[in-house]
């Protein structure tokens, strides 16, 4: 059991950061980022290159994976989303854009890196092995990573000027832009910043699991579950749809493993029901 | 557009779709239009069912799992049941539509990205669900399936015809044609109007005395209906099905073929279904290089018509 919930919280702990970039974005601009999974795997591949190729600390791999991602992330932003939201009819259309770009990135990741299965050397040896909890060091030290990403993103979006000025735009933009938040730096900003998460998740997994350009997608259909669990749009439950999605996972796969491969039948299940009955999931704003 | 025009209109590509594209691919010699051409007309049924749902005002990534399930339908009744091909498949139609009220009466409530994002899970459900069902008989699929139809003679028998795809590619040009006549009309009557005050403003809508729900649910089955159908004749005319027949992949390209041809048009999923898949057909020459293209001419598409391609005619006119 103990074992249980250790792969839970850690498998959380991953999940939580992929929510958050994404209910970042769709709190500031309504768009559902459908490349999200993509900039995932970019951000993976990007790790892979600094530290798996080149050599260089692991550190500086997942950081300049987050700084590139954000570049990446703050041109599709301004070139992009702002030019389709500002001559569309209908806020929708994004969605085509969003989807046209995941096709993109995944069309560019395979042709830059290829279709294998990437791995890097591991970070830290050794495996934790005490309390009945059988872990490797390596997983905790990226979980507990992660733990402190998600805790300065939380103190950034508290405490700062700009982390005040995205809250108040994601919670009435005209009223923040009558207040004097100028809108389209910040919605640019927001884009970016949600990007360097996917970045940061991504080179951080690597490590783990490895990297490969298929994931992309049934990655971003993990982040839409945990944010529709959470609420879309709220940073707290973004991180409690993270939490509560890897736990159901390590439970289902534990529980249900004699009936067959129907973990994600049942999570799916449920989450249907889960959300007729409350439809702006744990936290969300009516009608996100 | 006055009376006669449209007649005109509608006479000229009753035309084209009977008459020049089969004469055309006879001169040509090109057989395998036949299929590719039945093939867009049915998934062009599909996302007419999407365009409808968008009509008011949800978005729908969940017609692959209608598809897949009409397919089974059609499928198990014909292998286990030996019920005649044709009566299957206004019976997975049906059989959907059903699915789809039950199914429609708790998440129809869910609106935006809410709704979105449950039908794209309701697509995976679907796949998952016929891994796992014995009756769908997990990841083997169901296959060759017979296709011979005896009893009903006002239509084609398959059998007897030279070469089934040419009566597939009529019997979904068929089909289409009616779908979109019937779309058409649809959203031109008294409850077409009521889906675009849905579409603009739910609330309004209900306070002025319209059942909402009711007409929510009404769409959603009608969308499911085409789904299921375009499904079943799709299975037919390939013979199998397998839990990866419609997937994810599909029901966001149904949702794409809406987006491209333009929301705001009923006729905006045929030619958006044309164009999106003889555009990635056509570069298959492109080797490696087709989905870096086909998705950087996607991207320049919406920067430049956000509106869909149908918008191109109204962007004359406002000049």
């Amino acid at each position: 059991m103990e074992q249980v919930v250790a792969n839970g919280l850690y498998l959380g702990a991953q999940y939580a950061l992929v929510a958050l970039g994404l209910t970042l974005i769709f709190g500031l601009m309504n768009v559902l980022n459908f490349a999200h999974g993509q900039m995932y795997v970019l951000g993976g591949f990007i790790t892979y290159a600094v530290y798996g190729q080149l050599g260089l600390p692991f550190v500086v791999a997942v950081i300049a994976s987050g700084i590139t991602l954000a570049i990446i992330g703050g041109f599709m932003e301004r070139f992009l989303f702002r030019t389709v939201i500002r001559r569309s009819h209908r806020e929708e259309s994004t969605m085509l854009l969003a989807a046209a770009t995941a096709f993109f990135f995944d069309a560019v990741i395979l042709l830059i890196f290829g279709e294998k299965q990437r791995g890097v050397p591991k970070i830290v040896k050794g495996v934790f092995n005490d309390f009945g909890i059988i872990l490797p060091y390596d997983r905790i030290l990226v979980g507990l990573l992660a733990g402190a990403i998600i805790l300065g993103f939380i103190l950034f979006m508290k405490y700062t000027k700009p982390g005040r000025a995205m809250r108040a735009l994601a919670q009435d933009r005209m009223a923040a832009q009558l207040m004097g938040v100028e809108v389209n730096r910040y919605t640019m900003i927001g884009f970016a910043l949600g990007a360097m998460l996917a970045g940061f998740v991504g080179g951080l997994l690597a490590t783990i699991t490895g990297i490969n350009s298929g994931i992309g997608g049934p990655i971003s259909i993990k982040a839409f579950m945990m944010i529709m669990i959470g609420g879309a749009g709220v940073v707290s439950g973004a991180i409690a749809g993270g939490f509560i999605l890897g736990m159901m996972e390590s439970v289902g796969l534990t529980v249900l493993r004699q009936y067959g491969d129907v973990t994600y039948l049942v999570i799916f299940a449920a989450l249907m029901v889960f959300l007729s009955i409350r439809p702006n999931g744990l936290m969300g704003k009516p009608w996100g | 557009m006055s009376i006669s025009r449209r007649i005109i209109a509608v006479t000229a590509f009753l035309i084209l779709v009977f008459a020049v594209i089969p004469i055309l691919i006879a001169v040509s010699g090109r057989k395998d239009f036949y299929y590719t051409l039945s093939s867009v007309a049915l998934l062009s049924m599909a996302s007419a069912g999407v365009w409808l749902t968008f009509h008011i005002g949800r978005i729908n990534i969940g017609q692959g799992a209608y598809a897949l399930m009409g397919g089974y339908v059609s499928a198990i009744l014909v292998m286990s049941y030996g019920v005649s091909f044709w009566w299957t498949l206004p019976l997975a139609g049906l059989f959907c539509a059903l699915a789809s009220i039950l199914i429609g009466l708790p998440i129809l409530r869910l609106r935006g990205v809410y709704f979105a994002m449950v039908t794209l899970v309701l697509t995976e459900v679907a796949r998952l669900l016929a891994l796992a069902l014995p009756v769908t008989q997990g990841a083997k699929g169901i296959t060759s399936i017979p296709v011979e139809v005896f009893g009903l003679t006002l239509v084609p028998d398959f059998t007897m015809m030279e070469n089934p795809r040419i009566a597939f590619y009529y019997l979904s040009v068929a089909l289409m044609t009616a779908c979109f006549a019937l779309m058409h009309r649809l959203v031109n009557s008294r409850i077409g109007h009521i889906c675009m005050s849905l579409q603009q403003n739910e609330e309004l809508a209900s306070s002025i005395g319209i059942n909402i729900a009711q007409i929510r649910v009404i769409a959603y089955a009608i969308s499911s209906f085409l789904g299921g159908l375009a499904g079943a004749v799709f299975v037919a005319a390939t013979q199998s099905v397998y839990p990866s027949s419609f997937t994810v992949a599909d029901s966001i390209n149904f949702m794409l073929n809406c987006f491209l041809g333009g929301l705001g048009y009923v006729f905006g999923p045929m030619l958006g279904t044309l164009v999106l898949y003889f555009g990635w057909n056509l570069l298959f020459e492109t080797g490696r290089f087709q989905l870096l293209i086909y998705s950087a001419l996607m991207i320049a598409l919406m920067l430049v018509l956000p509106n869909g391609l149908l918008s191109l005619g109204t962007l004359r006119k406002e000049r």
